[in-house]
């Protein structure tokens, strides 16, 4: 018997595998930060292009999937909020952020305001506003990410998924204020 | 001609077989050669014991050039054919090049990239470097006694996928075999990384003569992560430079100048930016043709207060760069100058400022780049000594994307992605019995398409009629670990499938490097079908070398039937190789047979690369996994 298949039997890596079995980690919202840095590491140690000059064109292209394989999957860990959508989709939870946008009205409220903020310190170039608004803005992350992860422990995909795509807005409005110190410094 | 040097004993054939691989600082001003000998990097100097190559190429009417400090030497007298930071026009359409109109060239505004008409006909920018390259390569062959392996080459980390493979391009042309393209801050790193051993982050600043670029990095545990990268493609030592030419022009009121003597007064301008880096004040005498003579008096501070608009637009690059990796300037460890234009005291005191922190400045800057090349190239070539280890995780410095409708740029890959990535997205067609779409490839950070850099057009073709909205059409965009992209498009209903390399943007294609193959050659007698099988041959044998090798290690991994096909696919391409030496088959059929190989063996390779990442993960040996 070929030895591979002894291999296979024991549930082999494969590049199909889930982000968190590719890196042996437990597929849960808490993560040990150094235990993925360092599988990373491991497995970009092994699978990177870098490896792989003097080999084979076959080894070559696998070298380049595995690389991307494991650069796609440390950058959704890594994040919370990719980590936290990732696993309202290993749960069936899909975040339908193209046909679902209903908010409830009191974060949209807030949305209006911070917009009304972004405008005026942009207009006035007032820098300390724009640090103000932004402060605000870490801080309502951090809350919301706290939220995410109470309802992912209690297994709560769906209202976790409103909170993933809450979060959604506060990137894109935080790209924006972003923008904004760009133009003023610029 | 330089005398062939013949290594002495003992010291070409080293005992673990040394690979003899080379880094390349392809620079604006100048460029340089390095490689690791005994463990030590090194410039190698040119026969006059002279490190830096001048990156300037001189055309004459016979269809010769001159390469280098003679080129540099007829600058003021032969302008218009002697090409000088050609890597400004690398990938480049005319539009892009700032001052154009000061320029003494005779640009030809073809599409894509901007070429060079001159006595010797026109040249593309890649042909230009390549004699650079060229004359790089030589020099390191003669010093080292043998073929190279392959090279690093720098590039600035804010090149573009069109000035990345530009110089990717000019390599080939040189017959060079790129093991990597690398960024220069990234390549200053490991020069610094390694040799101090420290582990922290790392701003690595970076102004050469016509790019600028910041790089963040993390340094931790053999691990050299880019963080973020940014700066200005086309912001250089040259800018200021050609500040202190107006300001002469505008103070000695000059009447408009001739190209001699504007390249006299730009000669001279570089000349005195470089005296005020160590004095306080200094004349400036000139006599130009004209008959117009030039006396004048400067203060450093002066000059330092006529470029700091320059110094500012650093300034606001390392801002940005800084916001990309998520770190403040105080988290910073330690800051790395790279470039000759960094000698100048007030852009160093800018960036102490910045960073309370005394940048370190103990390797030349000029050579920095290279001998981090260099020891990117060793490690790669595979000489590294064991516990010598590192890995290098690089970003793509813009973001690539898409044209939507309405001539709006959706993002696929955002920047500063560690490479090699890919993401693909789905898309759908505008109009009821589409047939085919449109896939225009950007790259840029700007919403609006006109606003980023075109980089590919390409269709898909063949999609069945559908009401809009119906067909799903899966982009995917993948960057190697060189930092080029290539991009396919695919329908899922039907499965029709359309895919290209992003290259042609600038209109280099590969007839079109084979002709200019063919024109390096004319002169020097060789023949280029030869040239092309002599390569495939090599890459035959290498191909048959590292499957062995696979074989040998992980044989187990095949069953019998497995085997005896990858056997079949080696004995083929061997066979291939002893017809090809007696001309009996040609480089098409080799390549064939290489291919075949290839796909042959893709699913051992992965069942290898499987079982390799279990035995890192699970920490275990080999023996107790198997």
């Amino acid at each position: 018997m070929p030895l591979y298949s002894s291999i296979e039997a024991q549930r082999p890596l494969t590049i199909m595998q889930n982000h968190f079995e590719l890196f042996q980690l437990p597929a849960q919202f808490a993560l040990d930060l150094g235990a993925l840095d360092a599988a990373y590491r491991d497995v970009q140690g092994k699978v990177h292009p870098d490896r792989f000059i003097n080999a084979s064109s076959a080894e070559k292209r696998v070298a380049m999937q595995w690389a991307t394989r494991a650069n796609e999957a440390y950058q959704t860990l890594k994040s919370p909020q990719k980590r936290a959508q990732y696993l309202c989709e290993l749960h069936g939870v899909d975040l339908q952020t193209e046909s679902n946008t209903a908010m409830p009205v009191s974060f949209l409220m807030q949305q209006m305001e911070w917009r009304e903020e972004l405008g005026d310190a942009r207009a006035g170039k007032d820098t300390d506003a724009l640090d103000a608004l932004d402060r605000q803005l870490r801080g309502e992350r951090k809350t919301l990410l706290a939220q995410v992860g109470a309802q992912l422990d209690a297994a709560d995909y769906v209202n976790a998924a409103q909170s993933v795509r809450a979060l959604m807005f506060l990137d894109k409005f935080g790209e924006e204020v972003r923008f904004a110190f760009e133009a003023i410094e610029a | 001609m330089a005398l062939l040097q013949i290594s002495e004993p003992g010291m070409s054939t080293a005992p673990h077989q040394h690979r003899l691989a080379v880094g390349i600082d392809l620079g604006t001003t100048n460029s340089l050669v390095a490689t690791v000998r005994n463990s030590i990097p090194e410039v190698l100097n040119d026969e006059d014991g002279r490190s830096l190559l001048p990156s300037v190429v001189r055309y004459l009417p016979n269809g010769h050039a001159n390469i280098g400090y003679k080129a540099l030497a007829a600058q003021t007298t032969d302008p218009k054919n002697t090409i000088v930071s050609v890597k400004r026009f690398m990938g480049r359409g005319l539009a892009d090049i700032a001052y154009a109109e000061n320029l003494p060239y005779d640009f030809q505004d073809t599409p894509g990239m901007v070429q060079l008409k001159t006595v010797a006909g026109v040249k593309s920018p890649v042909e230009v470097s390549a004699q650079i390259l060229a004359t790089l390569r030589q020099r390191a062959e003669d010093s080292l006694g043998d073929d190279l392996v392959g090279a690093v080459i720098t590039v600035p980390a804010y090149f573009d996928d069109a000035q990345r493979q530009a110089t990717k391009d000019a390599a080939q042309l040189a017959g060079l075999n790129v093991l990597r393209l690398l960024s220069e801050p990234t390549a200053a790193a490991i020069a610094y990384g390694l040799d101090n051993a420290s582990e922290g982050v790392y701003a690595v600043y970076d102004l050469g003569g016509g790019t600028f670029d910041i790089s963040i990095l993390k340094l931790s545990k053999g691990v050299f992560e880019v963080l973020s990268t940014g700066g200005d493609s086309a912001l250089g030592g040259d800018d200021f430079d050609r500040r202190l030419f107006c300001w002469i022009s505008e103070h000695a009121k000059l009447a408009p100048l001739s190209d001699e003597d504007t390249a006299i007064l730009l000669v001279k301008a570089r000349e005195i930016k470089e005296l005020l880096s160590t004095k306080s004040e200094t004349t400036i005498d000139a006599k130009l043709n004209s008959g117009e003579e030039i006396h004048l008096r400067i203060t450093a501070e002066e000059f330092a207060a006529m470029t700091s608009h320059l110094v500012v637009k650093t300034m606001s690059a390392i801002k940005k760069a800084l916001r990309d990796a998520n770190v403040d300037a105080d988290d910073v460890d330690g800051v790395v100058m790279v470039g000759g234009a960094t000698r100048m005291p007030h852009v160093q005191r800018a960036v102490s400022e910045y960073f309370h922190t005394t940048p370190h400045a103990n390797i030349d800057p000029d050579k920095v780049v290279a001998l981090g090349a260099a020891i990117q190239a060793n490690l790669l070539a595979g000489n590294r000594a064991a516990g010598d280890d590192w890995l290098l995780l690089d970003v793509i410095p813009l973001s690539l994307g898409i044209e939507t409708m309405g001539g709006l740029v959706e993002k696929i890959i955002p920047r500063n992605s560690t490479i090699p990535c890919a993401r693909a997205q789905e898309f759908t067609t505008f109009k009821d019995g589409q047939t085919a779409l449109a896939v225009h490839v950007l790259q840029g950070e700007r919403e609006l398409v006109s606003d980023c850099r075109s980089l590919a057009r390409f269709e898909l073709r063949g999609i069945p009629p559908m009401v809009a909205g119906a067909a799903r059409i899966r982009i995917t965009y993948q960057v190697d670990a060189d930092g080029l992209l290539s991009v396919s498009a695919r329908e899922l209903r039907s499965g029709v499938e359309a895919s290209i390399s992003v290259k042609p943007a600038y209109g280099l294609e590969d007839d079109e490097i084979a002709r200019m193959l063919q024109d390096s050659y004319t002169s020097a007698d060789v023949d280029m079908v030869a040239r092309a099988l002599r390569e495939e041959q090599v890459e035959a044998e290498r191909i048959v070398l590292a499957t062995q090798s696979a074989l040998d290690e992980d044989g187990a991994l095949l069953d019998v039937a497995e085997r005896a096909a990858v056997d079949g696919l080696m004995a083929q391409v061997r066979q291939a190789i002893a017809d090809s030496q007696s001309g009996a088959v040609d480089h098409q059929v080799l390549k064939r047979v290489i291919e075949a190989l290839a796909d042959g063996t893709e699913d051992f390779a992965s069942r290898r690369m499987d079982r390799s990442v279990r035995t890192a993960l699970t920490g275990k040996s080999l023996d107790q996994v198997v």
